[in-house]
């Protein structure tokens, strides 16, 4: 549905975008996860043929955005980062200059504009003006906005920045539902975001492709080793020793610790599964066992051991199974002209 | 064709809910009322004889009144076309509603002349209040109506200049006021531009004030309608557009 092949975009000297591939599927629900100035919003703006590439080629449904910029974009539903409203218009109006630009034929506007407002409910707001909207109601006009044509791909960025808990759990249910029928790509610099939402995962850091995955693979797939946190009750002695002792174990080190009970995090490689081994440990030693559990490393982690090393990125950036090879061959570079 | 005038249609609109389009249309008719009351005082001490030309007289109204009336308009409109126009594009990518228009399937074409039309059609209904004033003209005196057609005329393609270079401006900024300002100074530049002239030699005199702006219109009020006029005006429209067209182009690029 989406194909982006081998995008880069240069401001003058800075490249805010570097040799960007990545493809999205009907109907799935792609994460775009950076840290802020990554290059979310300038992807974004080339997908929707707001901004030509530097070099690469982008298609949206079928078409190429920049050499049939009028039908992909008959096709794309876009929520910038600023849901582009006009202050001095209402709520309809404003859905009603959207449905004519975007070319929703004259006898299924009412409809179409109903459904996206009860969609995004805001069907009791029709009367009030855009630029009086509370900054969740500007944002939901912005995606009742988005969806309003019924595209095949719907580009939201950054659609929960500025909502309170409640707004973003309700943003969130609505993207979900909106994915059966839409592809979707959503950008954020929030965590929580994509693990919840999304089913896949495109990491990027200035410009460039960090890992492409699902959420819990890439949780999985970065953790070169295990942890598990162990919890025993040791009446007082010193159990680091005979917990180091236990085969497989890389490392121990001390987590909580109080009245005699210890909370420990033990590392081993990641193919062992030491969980036996050292629960015999703790019960041949006579303490009490009273909690065994893998810690996951959280998207919170991965990301920051991603975009700040540069090591094990490299290699998750290379079998992620972003470039397409078999398209390399006519990938024309587009330059200024 | 839909497209433009949804667009020109928003335009429209987006003058008359702001207080823009009435200060806009007050103040154009008060100017333009204060030059018709002053040429009307003018032209009655004249048929007066007051002037010193033994007793009272027939003025021919077209020459006396209407003819320099819509020279005064020309620069009023000089002075009020730049606050039309500068906000069409300079606020739209301010705010960021330019992304709306330029996701949507729309051609930049149908974009600029949405807003062409759009301010045109404001403008049309400023220089409509002024037939007020003209057709009082024609209840109580015997103008030609033919130069007043063709003063219109020429009235309209000039205002269509104005507009179009400051379309041009307004989309090469994010400041409205930037682009209301310099407007001004370009329209300025051009109406001035033969008066630079005076000192040189004929040949430069008779460039610069083919390029004068307001030069054009004279010949149109007095009932001529020359092709050359004509053209140099739809070409300055061209070409403001065609600007308009470039510089977007250009936003587009340097992102
Ligand atoms: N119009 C522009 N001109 C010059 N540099 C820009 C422009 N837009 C963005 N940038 C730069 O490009 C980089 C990527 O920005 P952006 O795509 O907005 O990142 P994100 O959305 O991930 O925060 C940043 O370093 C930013 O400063
Ligand atoms: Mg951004």
């Amino acid at each position: 549905m989406i194909d982006v092949q081998h995008v880069t975009k240069r401001y003058g000297p800075l490249t805010a975008v570097d040799d960007l591939s990545f493809r999205v599927e009907r109907g799935e629900i792609l994460g775009f996860l950076g840290p802020n100035g990554a290059g979310k919003t300038t992807t974004m703006r080339i997908l929707t043929g707001y901004l030509p590439a530097t070099e690469g080629r982008v298609q949206v449904a079928g078409f190429d955005v920049f050499e049939q910029p009028i039908e992909a974009k008959r096709r794309t539903g876009y929520l910038p980062e600023t849901p582009p409203l006009y202050p001095e218009m209402t709520v309809d109006e404003y859905l009603q200059f959207v449905a004519r630009i975007k070319g929703v034929p004259a006898s299924d506007r009412q409809a179409q504009i109903g459904s996206a407002m009860e969609r995004t409910s805001i069907a009791d707001m029709g009367d009030r003006y855009c630029g009086r909207l509370s900054k969740g109601y500007r944002q939901r006009v912005g995606l009742a906005q988005a969806i309003l044509h019924n595209p095949d791909v719907l580009i939201l960025d950054e659609p929960t920045a500025g909502l309170d808990p409640r707004q973003i759990i309700e943003t969130r249910k609505l993207i979900t539902d909106l994915a059966g029928d839409h592809t979707v790509i959503l950008s954020t610099h929030i965590l929580p975001e994509v693990s919840q939402t999304c089913q896949r995962v495109v990491i990027i850091n200035r410009g460039r492709v960090v890992a492409v995955d699902t959420p819990d693979n890439l949780t999985a797939r970065l953790q070169g080793s295990q942890t598990l946190y162990l919890q025993v009750d040791t009446q007082g002695a010193d159990p680091l020793p005979a917990l180091e002792g236990v085969a497989g174990v890389l490392s121990v080190t001390v987590a909580d610790k109080r009245d005699g009970v210890g909370g420990y995090q033990v590392e081993s490689g990641s193919g062992d599964d030491i969980r036996r081994e050292l629960s015999r440990t703790v019960v041949t030693n006579g303490w009490g066992l009273l909690e065994l559990r893998p810690q996951q490393m959280s998207l919170e982690d991965i990301f920051l051991q991603l975009t700040t090393e540069d090591a094990p990125a490299d290699t998750l950036a290379a079998d992620a199974g972003t470039g397409d090879d078999a398209d390399e061959a006519n990938t024309e570079d587009r330059t200024d002209g | 064709m839909g497209n433009i005038l949804t667009l020109a249609q928003k335009e429209l609109r987006a003058y008359f809910v702001s207080p823009i389009a009435y200060v806009l249309l007050v103040f154009f008719a008060l100017l333009f009322g204060y030059f018709y009351v002053s040429s009307i005082n003018f032209m009655v001490q004249l048929s007066m004889g007051q002037f010193g030309m033994g007793g009272p007289q027939i003025i021919n109204i077209n020459e006396f009144m209407i003819r320099p009336l819509f020279g005064n308009t020309a620069v009023i409109l000089l002075f009020m076309l730049p606050m039309l126009t500068m906000r069409s594009f300079a606020e739209e990518k301010r705010s960021g509603t330019i992304e709306l228009l330029l996701t949507s399937p729309l051609t930049d074409f149908q974009i600029i002349l949405g807003k062409f039309l759009g301010a045109m059609a404001l403008y049309t209904l400023m220089l409509s209040l002024t037939l007020v004033h003209i057709g009082v003209l024609f209840w109580y005196g015997e103008p030609e109506w033919a130069p007043v057609l063709s003063g219109y005329l020429g009235l309209l393609l000039m205002g269509g200049s104005f507009i179009s270079i400051g379309l041009a401006i307004s989309s090469m900024t994010k400041n409205q006021i930037v682009a209301g300002v310099s407007t001004f100074a370009v329209l300025l530049l051009f109406w001035i531009i033969n008066w630079m002239g005076d000192a040189s030699g004929t040949m430069t005199q008779s460039v610069l004030a083919y390029l004068s702006i307001l030069e054009h219109l004279d010949d149109f009020s007095k009932g001529v309608i020359d092709t050359t006029h004509v053209t140099y005006y739809v070409s300055f429209i061209t070409l403001g557009l065609f600007l308009t067209a470039k510089s977007m182009d250009m936003a587009r690029w340097n992102g």
